[in-house]
């Protein structure tokens, strides 16, 4: 039993660079143990969950791209608006020739890039659709959907497609289908987890988001907090560090201990990376209080400083699963 | 090329030959979100001020620090001179954050009538268009830059690019917006008087009942007849939005603009600058290098794996607790440099001819004039 049970659809948003994609993966593999079937969909066409999986580029058509624990699957899908709005013709107005000539005066072009919003409507209209959808025996295909959403900076108006559609649609299929995306986004079948590092920006930029989606009523999730550091100093060493008052002497014979050369280069080395270590650790600590002061659970992820594989998404994961995502 | 070739020195990017040439008139930071573009332009055009050049920077989406550090606390969409610039070579520095709607705003005023403009501002399809479009922004920091140039006051503009969902958009979109504005569609959507001569409305008559036919069905009335009057309130404006593109276009392409592409040492970042730099090729835009920032950087006589043999050692014996932490710190930064490194010359390998520059990491964020000013003179320095 996780945090988020009876949730459908988990939306993944962040600031640019906070590694939304990896953490939206992980949460769909962490979402799909024990035997769970999850859809992962990504809406940005920058192919980043194929890069990630390391599997061939995702298209329209949802497969099968990583297993999970206890038999559980994480499909992909790459939603791209375009294509939704050729399915979105075919099968509300069953358009051939009308479609084909629709795409030829540029309206495909209009409605998937240019139309306020209704490029977000297409998109979130193929989640919101995946998210309901059952199979023959009328039970649900997935058991949960994780959107690698765009970032925070425009999440809420993603979202809240209603308000920017009904005031530019106000009737016909466009309206309706905005009101029942509206609807679920609302409802506490949904989800919107904030990625965010310790770092000015990004915690500004999720204190921000948080206070939109929160103004827009739509349901938040986690604060997940990515890349964080080890610390590897506490208590009087890191304010000895910070003040640059090391005891040098002590440091070179713990490096004589450690049978390694000393050096005067060295020491400087290692106390100016103390310093510097030690001036992170402090401000971490102040952004880690404003994130908390959000009044959201809270999930952290280390940092990897070799780089984020797959072995490392499944590990996050795990990771996550252990702090009571899943 | 021979197998044996050796390996080739990176060419540098050299950021004070770029900021002092007088022929260099424009700067565009571009680079996918979060690699620090808005740092990067704001450094960069302060360190031009300070060596002699009156340089303003277009920022579009600062930290609020870094914002109130350099006076934008206002948002007027106009330059403001930033306090505290060390101005003794003569130079001077100005600031402004843009304000999309404003400036998709004044384009209408300065194009049509004061009653035409009216009718435009108020038409909900345009105040949707002018706020939420996702290509407005990338179009309206192109539009603030033709009008920054046109008035002359600086001889150094230094743009931040908006935060794409790919670096790319920002020169596609004002393309995409300005040939919409003047395209077949709008055309259709105007109305048939707007369609051409009689003739060629008989033609296309039956195909037009479909395509508004169905438009009406799928959009709704409503959206279609907003859509008519705001077409036919732009009427005297046709033909202005693409031209207006397409100067700002050109003026990309001049040598007096030079294209610097902003990223991390990370995979997705380089990736963005990747394509960003071969987009640029393609369009023979002028590319003036790569500022690869935050990049960690080490050195102290030992390799990775003494460190950690060493604090290895000392957390058995448990003695000198201090220098065993001091030791995996250590060897963690060996482990990003290193990290960084590979990264890095696995772009260069793929881009030779384009040069870098590097900014090392610092432990704190940056949000003042003095930060900007450190990371103005790590980007300017030989590494």
């Amino acid at each position: 039993m996780g945090d988020w049970e009876g949730v459908r659809l988990h939306v993944v948003t962040g600031k640019g660079g906070t590694g939304k994609t990896t953490v939206a993966s992980a949460l769909a593999l962490a979402l799909a143990g024990g035997g769970r079937k999850v859809l992962l969909a990504e809406v940005e066409e920058r192919q980043g969950l194929a890069q990630l999986f390391d599997v061939a580029p995702l298209t329209y058509a949802e497969r099968r791209i990583a297993p999970a624990s206890g038999g559980g699957e994480v499909y992909g899908l790459a939603i791209d608006a375009r294509e939704a709005m050729y399915e979105y013709l075919a099968m509300f107005y069953r358009l051939g020739r009308a479609g084909r000539a629709l795409d030829r005066v540029g309206f495909v072009d209009f409605a998937t890039t240019i139309a306020p919003g209704l490029r977000d409507v297409l998109l979130t209209g193929k989640t919101y659709e995946a998210a309901r959808r059952k199979d023959a025996r009328g039970e649900l295909v997935y058991d949960a959907v994780v959107l690698d959403a765009p970032p925070t900076g425009r999440i809420t108006r993603f979202l809240d497609v209603n308000t920017s559609v009904s005031s530019l649609a106000r009737v016909g299929p466009i309206h309706r289908q905005a009101n029942s995306i509206t609807t679920l986004v609302h409802s506490p079948l949904t989800a919107v987890h904030v990625v965010a590092l310790l770092e000015e920006m990004p915690v500004q930029e999720t204190v921000d988001a948080v206070a939109e989606l929160r103004a827009a009523k739509i349901p938040l999730g986690a604060v997940i907090v990515n890349q964080v550091r080890e610390a590897h100093l506490a208590g009087r060493e890191r304010t000895a560090a910070r003040s640059g008052k090391l005891d040098r002497d002590m440091i070179a014979e713990g490096l004589k201990a450690a049978a390694l050369p000393f050096s005067n280069v060295l020491v400087d080395q290692l106390c100016t990376e103390a310093a510097g270590h030690a001036r992170r650790l402090e401000s971490e600590r102040r952004a880690r209080q404003e994130l908390a002061a959000l009044d959201r659970p809270m999930y952290t992820l280390p940092r990897v400083p070799g780089g984020i594989d797959p072995t490392a998404v499944y590990e996050f994961a795990e990771t996550l699963t252990e702090q009571g995502a899943s | 090329m021979t197998a044996h070739h050796p390996p080739r020195r990176r060419a540098r990017l050299d950021v004070d030959r770029l900021l002092d040439d007088p022929r260099t008139h424009v700067i565009v930071c571009c680079g996918s979100g979060g690699v620090g573009k808005t740092t990067t332009a704001a450094a960069m055009a302060l360190r031009a001020a300070e060596r002699g050049r009156k340089a303003v920077v277009l920022t579009i989406d600062p930290a609020r620090r870094l914002a109130q550090s350099m006076g934008l606390a206002e948002l007027d969409n106009t330059p403001r001179p930033v306090r505290g610039v060390d101005s003794s070579q003569g130079g001077g520095l100005d600031a402004m954050m843009l304000d999309m709607k404003r400036t998709f705003d004044e384009v209408v005023e300065a194009h049509t009538t004061p009653d035409r403009a009216r009718q435009i501002l108020a038409n909900p399809f345009y105040q949707a268009l002018s706020s939420s479009f996702a290509g407005t922004q990338e179009y309206m920091a192109m539009e603030k830059l033709g009008q920054l140039r046109q008035r002359g006051q600086w001889d150094l503009i230094v743009v931040d690019t908006p935060p794409s969902r790919s670096a790319l958009d920002f020169l596609d979109a004002p393309e995409r917006l300005g040939s919409f504005l003047d395209g077949r569609l709008i055309r259709l959507l105007g109305g048939p008087a707007r369609a051409g001569g009689k003739a060629y409305r008989k033609v296309f008559q039956a195909g037009f009942n479909v395509v508004t036919g169905t438009l009406t069905k799928v959009l709704g009335g409503d959206l279609l007849r907003d859509v008519q009057t705001f077409v036919n309130a732009l009427d005297t404006m046709f033909g202005g939005f693409r031209e207006r593109a397409d100067q700002t276009y050109a003026l990309l392409k001049r040598p007096e603009t030079a294209f610097v592409v902003v990223a991390v040492p990370e995979q997705d970042a380089l990736r963005e600058a990747s394509y960003f730099v071969d987009r640029l090729s393609e369009d023979a835009m002028p590319l003036a290098g790569l500022v690869l920032n935050r990049v960690h950087h080490a050195s102290g006589g030992i390799s990775e794996e003494q460190a950690i043999a060493g604090a290895e050692r000392l957390e058995e014996a448990g003695e000198h607790h201090l220098t065993a932490s001091l030791l995996r710190l250590h060897a963690e930064r060996l482990e990003s440099a290193a990290r960084d490194q590979r990264s890095g010359d696995r772009f260069v390998a793929a881009h030779p001819e384009v040069p870098v520059t590097h900014a090392a990491a610092l432990a704190d964020d940056v949000h003042d004039l003095a930060g900007l000013r450190q990371i103005g003179d790590l980007m300017a320095t030989p590494t």
